[in-house]
């Protein structure tokens, strides 16, 4: 299998009269990830949304496997989850039906798929609770393993490592390793740069 | 080829331009053809056979009351050309027609009531065409409502050209259903105009009222363009120019 | 890296068996519309008189005014929390088709508000006189006029999400197109409570439906997208 590429051109955006963002390039391949630095407000977030496609770019072209992803919007979506700020839940669901629902609508879920997922984000203890019972840093754990039960092949990530402990941080770096192991790519606004291997990390600073 | 003139129209400057160069001469028409029309129809034709005089209005009811339907209609379709294609201008065109429309929806519902008093001794009746011109304003508040509802612009345009579009497709569906409500209860005797066939000495003024509105419509439309595109090209460059001039 | 997607079908069952346990998580949120339907019915009687022939003689046009106010005041949660917890977004980004999400989801509020109203409105047409021999009408034509009501204020919904005092603007902007459900939904009811046929006017709001339900969630997908912008 031929490695994934992202790709962007010049690209533009505009947020009322503000110039946001001014041209940018970027290049990610399978394996490796793309950390966005920048002050608040700099265009992070704007960004990521670009990329997947939610806010509309003024000028410039997105090309996934030398695609451009305007050709084949919903094919483009099937090959990536988004993180925001805040964690996806419905705070009346479970950990484990919001995974269900979440997640299980790209694809077909096992139980026992979504329990290894919590498992391996550390959010087997509380999966059967109503996510509005818990805590910031475990509605992020369970959010996560929608990420991981997602299985695809590009992750945008906002911030990921907000309300997380350092645990909870390297988690993060745990789960990114092994998703750029298997060939994945991930480009994740940070405030913190994480600790991967240099290797593999690319950085594109933004500024306001 | 024809898409050259279609890519130039999409350009603001180059719209500002052919707006400020046309509307004197839309302007002037519609000036001629109005003055004329009014002329005709208050003095030269006859009275009607059977709504005398009061019928006179219908050179201003009847025209008004068409426009408000093909401005809301024009509308829509800038709005939908903006939506799909991304072109500014033809957003700024649509956020430009809907109070013209709307200001002549509401000549039609007065001059609608006015004819109504001498006629049937009230200013209101829910005769079919009325309570039509109703709804239809109440589209266009609709419209105008939602654009001002938000702060970005640029989803102003597009979230009220997606209630256009809808609301035209519905337009003759709300008709109908108003005609159909309207043909239940009364016999249907009171009806605005209620004319099967137009004298010839009638139909002039008309058309005349009828072409000469529409001009003035085009002439006000250019003007409020062309305040449109300024305004929401206001931080480029080539507009510091011309305000400048 | 998994190949199998699901299914769109499956997709918009989950949607709305989501939004179906949602709802069962938190009954309580079900009965503001259907108090609200009752309490409008109520004002009439004590505004107009209390003679029963005279109130019969509005029932169809109460009925159907207040189901509508009530409708559009249920359509207000459609989509707000799933807008504010990121979970419309997801949909959005699903690869799933947003129209056919919305259709479901769409279907799944109307279960959980029209079909509600549509039980509950012979017994109102009861209190306003009228026979229950009619109820069955009622009820239909009730459910039919409620469901293009959802798909048609799917849209204003979708238009004026995050909206400052939406509701109201929801309001303005739906009215005027459920003009015809309400005109052939209240004729229908006339004659269901005169006990003549009442196909004429069912058809037409019949198909005033089925033109709803397959453009409408078009209409929303697209408002959803420029909401979300």
């Amino acid at each position: 299998m031929s490695a994934s590429l992202l790709r962007a051109e010049n690209l533009h955006l505009w947020r009322a009269e503000r110039h946001v963002l001014k041209g940018v390039d970027l290049r990610v391949r399978g394996g490796e990830l793309l950390q966005l630095t920048g002050a608040n407000g700099a265009g992070k977030t704007t960004l990521l949304r670009a990329l997947a496609g939610l806010n509309h770019l003024e000028a410039g072209r997105v090309f996934w496997n030398d695609q451009d992803v305007r050709e084949d919007r919903a094919g483009f979506h099937a090959a990536l989850v988004y993180l925001g700020h805040e964690p996806p839940l419905k705070s009346d669901l479970t950990g484990i039906e919001n995974l269900k629902y979440w997640t299980g609508m790209r694809r077909p879920l096992t139980d026992s798929a979504i329990a290894e997922a919590l498992h391996a984000t550390g959010a087997a203890g509380f999966g059967t609770r109503p996510v509005r019972t818990l805590s910031a840093g475990q509605r992020r754990r369970v959010a996560l393993a929608g990420l991981v039960l997602a299985a695809v092949p590009l992750w945008l990530l906002d911030e990921p490592t907000t309300n997380l402990d350092t645990e909870g941080q390297q988690l993060i770096e745990r789960l990114v390793a092994t998703h750029l192991q298997d060939g994945g790519l991930a480009i994740a606004a940070v405030h913190h740069r994480l600790a991967i291997d240099p290797s593999r990390l690319r950085e594109l600073n933004l500024f306001a | 080829m024809t898409w050259t003139w279609f890519h130039r129209l999409g350009s603001p400057p180059y719209i500002y331009r052919l707006a400020g160069i046309l509307t004197p001469w839309f302007g002037w028409l519609a000036g001629v053809l109005l003055v004329g029309a009014l002329y005709d129809g208050l003095v030269i034709a006859p009275p009607d056979y059977q709504q005398g005089d009061g019928f006179r209005i219908m050179y201003v009811h009847v025209p008004t009351a068409w426009l408000s339907l093909m401005i809301y209609t024009w509308m829509a379709v800038a709005a939908a050309v903006g939506l799909i294609w991304r072109i500014k201008v033809a957003h700024a065109v649509a956020a430009a027609c809907a109070p013209i429309g709307a200001s002549f929806t509401a000549v039609a519902l007065l001059t609608g009531m006015l004819f109504g008093k001498p006629m049937w001794g009230t200013y209101w009746v829910w005769d079919p065409r009325l309570t039509s011109e109703l709804l239809l304003l109440f589209l266009y508040l609709g419209y105008m409502g939602l654009r001002s509802s938000f702060d970005d612009l640029q989803r102003a345009d597009r979230a009220s050209a997606v209630l256009a579009i809808v609301g035209v497709v519905n337009v003759p569906i709300v008709h109908f259903s108003v005609v159909w409500w309207n043909s239940l209860h009364q016999g249907s005797s009171l009806s605005l105009t209620g004319k099967d066939t137009i004298a010839t000495p009638m139909l002039i003024p008309l058309l005349l009222s009828m072409l000469g509105f529409t001009l003035y419509f085009v002439a006000v439309l250019l003007v409020r363009l062309r305040g449109e595109v300024l305004r929401r090209e206001r931080a480029a460059s080539w507009v510091a120019e011309v305000v400048a001039t | 890296m998994s190949d199998r997607l699901t299914p769109p079908l499956t997709a918009a069952r989950l949607v709305v068996s989501r939004d179906l346990l949602l709802a069962f998580r938190r009954p309580e949120q079900l009965v503001h519309p259907l108090a609200f339907f009752v309490m409008v019915t109520t004002l009439f009687p004590l505004s107009v008189s209390p003679e029963r022939a005279q109130l019969r003689a509005i029932a169809p046009g109460v009925l159907w005014v207040a189901a509508l106010l009530a409708a559009l005041l249920a359509l207000d949660f459609l989509f707000r929390d799933d807008a504010q917890d990121g979970t419309l977004e997801q949909y959005a980004l699903s690869g799933q088709s947003l129209t056919w999400l919305l259709l479901g989801k769409t279907a799944a509020h109307w279960l959980l508000t029209g079909l509600p109203l549509s039980l509950m409105a012979p017994l109102m047409g009861y209190t306003l006189g009228v026979p229950m021999s009619a109820g069955a009408g009622i009820m239909v034509t009730v459910a039919l006029g409620s469901l293009a009501l959802s798909f048609i204020g799917s849209i204003g919904a979708a238009l004026t999400l995050g909206v400052r005092r939406g509701g109201v603007l929801l309001s303005i902007l739906i009215l005027p197109l459920a003009v015809p459900i309400l005109i052939f939904g209240s004729r229908a009811t006339e004659l269901a409570i005169r006990g003549e046929t009442y196909l004429a006017p069912m058809e037409l709001l019949a198909s005033v439906v089925v033109l709803s339900f397959t453009l409408a969630p078009l209409a929303a997908a697209a408002a959803v997208r420029i909401s979300l912008e």
